[in-house]
């Protein structure tokens, strides 16, 4: 890949209409969202890429908000420090206490918090003006952190059903006939080690390229029906495309907050399943 | 242009292909950013508000500790109040009884001392009543010793004054006369008698 082409996909807009012009119309796809910044090699497994630096990005904020408004608190609290204790006090309490359970919640916390922020300043950043990536449409991130709450819920219920035996036979629910033990057993099998991280993985990733993809499809779109459109029906067309996608944006919005919010849920719920002394 | 975007078809992606696969180097920053962000919260973030919320709740507990304390205190005052009060009432009604007790035996004193000076009133106007009469029995005596002597003298025709006086005849005749030994008779006439 030579620089001047990952200088031209800067702005997928520019590639699409770049190439509508020779060519007619280049529907955004996922190969949009294929972003390297400094390419290492040719094929570029190990590039650095645009949705790693967001990410990077999102990670100096966060630090720099949350450490930096915690550094002086005070009991009666002030704007900021309002600010890192509503956040805080949701997923503490809301997520982490509620979920989990008054006795064992308090060291999920950072992961829980970690996890939340990290993911909803990353889906924000998807409508964010400027940066307008979000980073969990890259599969890689998505799998990152559900592999994190994989190990984590695993590790915690081996250690609370005093090792992997006992939690495997945890996973039968107790007084069920005989002949039904081992096909439950491969049922909740399945679900606790196949179905749960695949599915807290695939959702967050799938939304937010579905919802990028949208908007991109409306945009880049609307600016090539208004562009390139021969009649005013498609220019009025182009810019009716844009509005919906103003609206898109809004609803995106919830759609990134929501998935922020099912992740760490759900990342608690299995953390909860893992305490609890029975299945 | 078409070969450049031929290349850029071929390069995007990784590899180009396949959507699904994550990229390595992405997972490699994905898993570095989570670990100094899980970091910084775990020995920042979350022992520093958790510190926080404990000092607030101690404060909001220790604020309700002095208001449960006011409240006591109030309570006891309340209650010492309504003792006082129970008590100045039992007190009045104390008085009270003892006035009406009081009033009472100022009232039968009263009457038997009115009762007293009446019967003692009463006493002296009878020894009064009596003495005016002893006196007046004494005095009638002797007007009619006198007048009977007298009137003796006038028909006898001499004074029998000092012998009537020596011998008490009068006297003894009036107390004759009054220990009924004498009995008035019917006086014959002047004439047939002599």
């Amino acid at each position: 890949m030579s620089p001047t082409v990952v200088s031209a996909s800067w702005l997928p807009a520019a590639v699409a209409t770049a190439e509508g012009g020779e060519g007619g119309f280049n529907t955004p796809g996922v190969a949009n969202f294929w972003w390297p910044v400094i390419p290492f090699d040719g094929t570029g497994p190990w590039a650095v890429t645009r949705p790693a630096l967001v990410l990077l990005l999102s990670v100096g904020l966060l630090a720099w908000f949350y450490v930096g408004a915690t550094r002086k608190l005070t009991v009666v609290p002030s704007k900021n420090q309002f600010l890192v204790e509503g956040s805080y006090n949701f997923v503490r309490n809301t997520i982490g206490r509620d979920i989990i359970g008054s006795k064992d919640f308090l060291q999920f916390v950072p992961l829980l918090l970690t996890l939340f922020t990290l993911i909803l300043v990353n889906n924000v950043f998807g409508i964010f003006p400027f940066i307008q990536f979000p980073t969990m449409s890259r599969v890689g991130i998505p799998i990152v952190l559900t592999l994190i709450v994989y190990i984590t819920y695993h590790a915690v219920a081996i250690r609370r059903k005093h090792g992997v035996l006992p939690y495997f036979k945890s996973l039968i629910p107790p007084g069920l006939p005989g002949w039904l033990k081992p096909i439950l057993f491969v049922l909740e099998f399945l679900t606790y080690f196949v179905i749960r991280p695949l599915t807290l993985a695939l959702r967050l990733f799938g939304n937010m390229l579905a919802g990028h993809l949208m908007l991109l499809v409306f945009i880049v779109g609307g600016e090539y029906l208004l562009l390139e459109g021969d009649n005013l029906f498609l220019k009025f067309s182009g810019v009716l495309s844009f509005g919906f996608s103003i609206a898109m944006t809004f609803f995106e919005l919830l759609i990134e907050f929501l998935q922020a919010f099912i992740f760490t849920l759900l990342a608690a719920l299995y953390i909860s399943d893992a305490v609890s002394e029975h299945h | 242009m078409i070969t450049a975007s031929v290349v850029a078809a071929e390069g995007t992606g990784y590899p180009s292909g396949f959507p699904l696969l994550p990229h390595p180097g992405e997972m490699i920053i994905g898993i570095i950013a989570f670990a100094i962000l899980y970091w910084l919260y775990k020995s920042k973030v979350v022992p520093r508000l958790e510190e926080l919320y404990a000092e607030r709740a101690a404060a909001i507990e220790g604020g309700m500790q002095q208001a449960e304390q006011a409240q006591e205190e109030a309570k006891a005052a309340l209650e010492q109040y309504t003792a006082q009060l129970a008590e100045a009432r039992a007190e009045a009604n104390a008085i009270r009884e003892s006035a009406r007790e009081q009033g009472a035996s100022i009232v039968a004193e009263m009457r038997a001392q009115a009762q007293a000076e009446a019967s003692r009133i009463t006493e002296a106007a009878k020894r009064q009543v009596e003495a005016e009469r002893q006196q007046a029995v004494v005095q009638l005596r002797q007007e009619v010793g006198s007048l009977s002597t007298t009137l003796a003298s006038k028909i006898v025709g001499e004074s029998l004054e000092d012998e009537v006086r020596q011998k008490g005849i009068v006297d003894r005749f009036l107390a004759e006369l009054e220990s009924g030994d004498v009995r008035p008779e019917k006086v014959a006439p002047a004439g047939q008698d002599a």
